[in-house]
């Protein structure tokens, strides 16, 4: 059953989806593409976040988005505290592929059993006034529950942009990934660098859980699908490339949304990463890989 | 330890796990230790490529369930005897290992590791889709009435389980010991290196990832008899991952030993749990003994073993 | 001179691995025999999916053991329930039962929560020929054909088709009488049983089906979907969805302006305290599925105690603040094990299930009667269409008025308002 229409409405759904999803993955691409980390636990990270802003909703009655901002300081030092441990642990001693994998895995788990512990296995919700409403384009309907997820991440894109090319701190952080001796001679500490690149990758997934609650109802193992897509849209954005990221996850949204409106929403999840083993195959580097 | 001597120890457990069944009566022995075999051979297999090689395998589920699928689909078709189920389920899940290697192994390691889960993914939405075997409606799969020589089909699977479990750890314990394993173990440490001193790193690495994939099926073949009741979310299980990646974590990941060590402590561990403590905390203690063990026990098990011998000699 | 070769470092750790295995066996001996209680055993889902009802099943269950034990017991004796998490999964069911069997010694077992988890725990119940009451699992025994299964899931002898059943012929009572039917159901068992039966419905009913594709359960986003249903213009849409899905889809079908003449089905999820709040008016039109509302047509003795019991332990404990869905069947399951246990005057598991069988129980839930197959004799899935909710609140929900009872005839509490449309405001 094709027509212009659905085709339209498929592709704009698609570009709204994938932003949430560039949101979610900045982090992955800083910590992974730039630093080497695999930070498995990155979704899970989200899911705190995602019930930081529950908490901030129920409790305190602020808006998700506002209640995800606010926890963006907590989670920079969380980052933090992970960074220096996973440093001290395992980067320094050259162990960190397998080991810090597995490290991570653990913290998957220790995140995940004390949300579950702590809220139980209800669906949670966020209440917000413009949850259910719908912006009308033309002949566009534009649901806002999708359109300011969009549009966050967009900024946050952006903003991570311009941080990384535009700030000493920024590039330093693009240069530990190049070159560790060339930056110390600048007088960074690749360390301090890796652990501020790796704290901004962790804050971003409050804002990130936020913007998830927003879009449909959490519980704690929710972030395990979500493991999956985020890499491959680092992969298929090329390593370390914010631009990248964002094109990959647009990408990755319309291609799930045309497939499921299509073909059978059965078959979104496997065309995505069907896609990746192919990109894998063809072309590792990504699209806009270095 | 010769290898005769452990020809001499396999049998013998193979005898004394039939004899047991004669004797025991009690079945909840059987299902539990059957579950602490299969991981036993799923973290040996996953070792091969993880511990030997150094490329970590996310997607341990994708060939566990290839090999669970194939067997369904010809006890279905068919009704195939119990032996090429396991053949079967070996063969198709280790062309799924040469498949993937070949795609994805001349690529650095942590893109094997995702393509693995991608690939789990990609698999899992296939078999959903795949009406044959009932797609997310799942697949009975009625256990034979009668098994010759066992009392019941429970038994049977326990000495299956034994036998696979042994010829699994006899599979790594040659590895380990030829060329293959000194070409991994060189591949591992630096593999431009091994490249640069002739070592055919593609080919052994196809080698490793087949030979892993082809156990993982195998182990996975009996599982539809096992719980008679399958679908994609079980088979996929995401614990068959986890699990097959942490027991050689904490066993160890240099020696057939380790994985050895890792599924019976921490399979044990966990079926102990279920039906004692049997609560979230559950989830969380195997969350925390892994993270433990990789800050203070890096080696695994074996590890430690190793050091307090070494100190206790000096 | 012999020098003694001390066994090698490999041969100590799988002595010691061995040594450590075997103690932690002995930590799972049984315990001394009691010959005072009788144990009911049984594994639930308290972790993993569906932990949610699991949790709330185990309430009702455990309210179900002190009532009978401060009226004096079964028999006499004491009743004490023996359980285990089976974490909705499958793998555990065998190993929990087993367990609960040949080590624990319990005299009765009874299911856990699902088809996932009853299926498994088939081979074993079938071959030591117990009789078996099993909570919520959509026709589990037509593979078996165990005469002692009994399934407390009101769908009726023909589970698959009888599921979806009432949502058609109300459906079909309507004039205009609709044409089309779109079906979406998630990829899982319980869902694609559903759509199944819906087809098999539509046929019988002459409806074209314009619209028939699954998702997959962590889909984030329905509009894509929900916009390709619309595009083929149904009258009829019967979804089949689990809780997180029900909402993406309720909400999705909001945002673009789904205007079929019948919407819902088989939505697991709006029988849930937690969305009803989350949707609130937002669920005002919807047809769909229930097992029991509090609407005056549904008083059933016993059953305003039990719920008004329930939700005292229910607040504060993580699980579903109303109790409509699985707990009043929770319960229910095990008054029927009692009730049979008292008629036999003993465990006799064969003179039980020929009990359960041949005769109708008095229970929360209403007067229950098993068919041959083991399932209900008569259908009693309900369809209710939620009607002027206006806000968010929970009071809304918690008595009658807000759901009315559509089908079948003899639980009607009130009439349906057509098409959708009319009925969203």
């Amino acid at each position: 059953m094709f027509s212009l229409d659905l085709l339209t409405d498929a592709v704009v759904a698609g570009i709204l989806l994938g932003g949430f999803y560039a949101a979610v993955s900045l982090g992955i691409t800083l910590a992974f593409g730039l630093l080497d980390i695999v930070n498995i636990a990155h979704p899970a990270f989200v899911i705190l976040g995602a019930y930081g802003a529950y908490v901030g909703n129920s409790r305190l009655g602020l808006d998700p988005i506002v209640a995800g901002l606010l926890g963006m300081p907590v989670f920079f030092l969380l980052g933090i505290v992970v960074y220096r441990v996973y440093y001290a642990s395992f980067e320094k001693r050259g162990d960190e592929s397998l080991r810090g994998l597995v490290f991570f895995f653990g913290i998957i788990f220790i995140i995940e059993v004390s949300l579950l512990l702590q809220y139980g296995v209800d669906y949670r919700s966020v209440d917000a006034a413009y949850v259910s409403a719908t912006l009308e384009l033309g002949p566009i309907t534009l649901p806002f529950r999708l359109a300011i997820p969009f549009a966050v991440a967009l900024g946050l894109t952006l903003l991570l942009h311009l941080f990384l090319s535009r700030t000493f701190w920024g590039r330093a952080v693009k240069a530990v990934s190049q070159d560790h001796l060339a930056l110390r001679l600048m007088g960074a500490s690749p360390v301090r660098v890796k652990a501020l690149a790796f704290a901004i990758a962790i804050a971003t997934t409050s804002l990130a859980g936020a913007l998830l609650i927003m879009i449909g109802p959490i519980e704690p193992s929710v972030g395990r699908e979500y493991i999956g897509r985020v890499f491959a849209i680092a992969v298929l954005g090329g390593m370390g490339s914010i631009g990248g990221t964002l094109a990959a996850s647009l990408i990755l949204g319309v291609l799930e949304s045309l497939t499921s409106t299509f073909y059978g929403p059965s078959w979104a999840l496997a065309v995505s990463f069907g896609i990746l083993l192919v990109v894998l195959a063809v072309r590792p580097a990504g699209l806009f890989g270095r | 330890m010769s290898g005769r001597v452990l020809l001499a120890v396999a049998v013998a457990l193979v005898l004394a796990a039939v004899a047991l069944t004669r004797v025991l009566e009690n079945q909840y022995y059987y299902f539990a230790t059957y579950v602490i075999l299969q991981y036993v051979v799923l973290a040996t297999a996953w070792n091969i490529l993880g511990g030997y090689t150094g490329y970590v395998n996310f997607g341990s589920a994708a060939f566990f369930a290839t090999g669970a699928y194939t067997a369904a689909v010809l006890i279905k078709a068919v009704a195939a005897p119990f032996p090429v189920l396991l053949a079967a389920g070996g063969l198709v899940a280790g062309l799924l290992g040469l498949g993937i290697g070949y795609l994805t192994l001349r690529l650095r390691g942590v893109f094997f590791a995702i393509a693995t889960l991608a690939l789990a993914v990609v698999l899992q939405t296939l078999v959903v889709n795949w009406g044959y075997v009932g797609g997310s409606r799942g697949i009975y799969t009625l256990r034979p009435a009668r098994v010759p020589f066992f009392d019941n089909y429970v038994e049977f699977l326990f000495v299956v389980m034994v036998v696979l479990a042994l010829g699994a750890l006899a599979t790594a314990w040659w590895i380990e010991r030829s060329w293959i394993g000194r070409g991994l173990v060189a591949i591992r440490d630096n593999e431009e290196a091994a490249e640069c001193m002739g070592v055919p790193t593609l080919r052994l690495k196809l080698v490793a990832t087949t030979v892993s994939g082809a156990l993982m099926g195998v182990a996975g073949a009996p599982f539809p008899y096992y719980l008679t009741y399958m679908e994609p979310t079980s088979a996929f299980n995401l614990d068959y991952a986890i699990n097959s990646l942490a027991m050689p974590m904490i066993g160890g990941t240099t020696t057939w030993v380790g994985p050895l060590v890792g599924a019976v402590l921490l399979g044990a561990a966990q079926q102990v749990a279920t039906v004692t403590i049997s609560s979230a905390l559950n989830l969380l203690i195997v969350g925390l003994v892994v993270v433990a063990f990789v800050f203070l026990a890096p080696e695994g098990i074996v590890g430690l073993f190793r050091r307090w011998r070494a100190r206790a000699r000096a | 001179m012999v020098r003694h070769r001390r066994p090698g470092i490999r041969t100590r750790i799988i002595v010691m691995a061995l040594i450590a295995t075997f103690a932690l066996w002995g930590a799972t001996a049984p315990a001394a025999l009691a010959a005072g209680p009788i144990k009911i055993g049984f594994g639930m889902a308290l972790t993993g999916a569906l932990a949610g009802n699991g949790k709330a099943a185990l309430i009702a269950m455990q309210m179900w053991a002190e009532d009978v034990n401060k009226k004096g017991g079964l028999l006499g004796r004491k009743v004490e329930l023996v359980y285990y998490d089976d974490q909705t999964k499958p793998a555990t069911v065998p190993g929990i039962y087993t367990k609960l069997l040949d080590v624990d010694k319990v005299d009765l077992v009874v299911s856990g929560y699902g088809t996932n988890v009853i299926a498994p725990a088939m081979p074993i119940v079938m071959e030591r020929k117990l009789a078996f009451v099993t909570l919520f699992g959509m026709a589990v025994n037509e593979k078996f054909n165990y005469p002692y299964y009994f399934q407390i899931m009101p769908t009726g002898p023909e589970p698959l088709t009888d599921w979806s059943k009432g949502f058609f012929e109300v459906a079909m009572k309507q004039s205009p009488k609709p044409k089309t039917v779109a079906i979406a159901a998630a990829d899982s068992e319980f869902a694609q049983n559903a759509a199944a039966g819906a087809r098999q419905n539509a046929k019988k009913y002459g409806l074209r089906i314009v619209y028939d594709k699954a998702y997959p359960p962590p889909t984030a986003d329905f509009t894509p979907i929900v916009r390709a249903i619309q595009a083929t213009n149904p009258d009829l849409v019967y979804v089949a969805s689990y809780p997180p899905d029900s909402v993406g889809m309720i909400r999705a079908a909001h945002e673009v302006g789904l205007k079929p003449r019948m919407f819902g089905g088989g939505m697991v999820g709006p029988q849930y305290a937690s969305l009803q709040t989350a949707l609130g008016p937002l669920l005002n039109g919807i047809v769909n599925y229930h097992f029991f509302v509090p609407e005056p047509s549904l008083k059933f003795p016993g059953i305003d105690a039990f719920l008004k019991t329930y939700q005292e332990r229910a607040s504060g404990a993580g699980v579903d603040q109303l109790g409509y869905y699985l707990p009043p069947f929770a319960y229910a399951y095990l008054q029927i094990l009692g009730q049979a246990v008292e008629a036999t005057k003993g465990l006799d598991q064969k003179k039980i299930g020929e009990y359960i069988r041949a005769n109708t129980f008095d229970t929360v839930v209403g007067k229950v009667k098993f068919a041959p197959n083991g399932e209900w004799a008569k259908t009693r899935v309900l369809m209710v269409q939620f009607q002027g909710i206006e806000s968010s609140d929970l009071s809304q929900f918690a008595g009658p008025g807000r759901r009315a009872v559509l089908y079948p005839e003899e639980w009607k509490s009130g009439s349906i308002v057509y098409p959708y449309e009319k009925a969203k405001r």
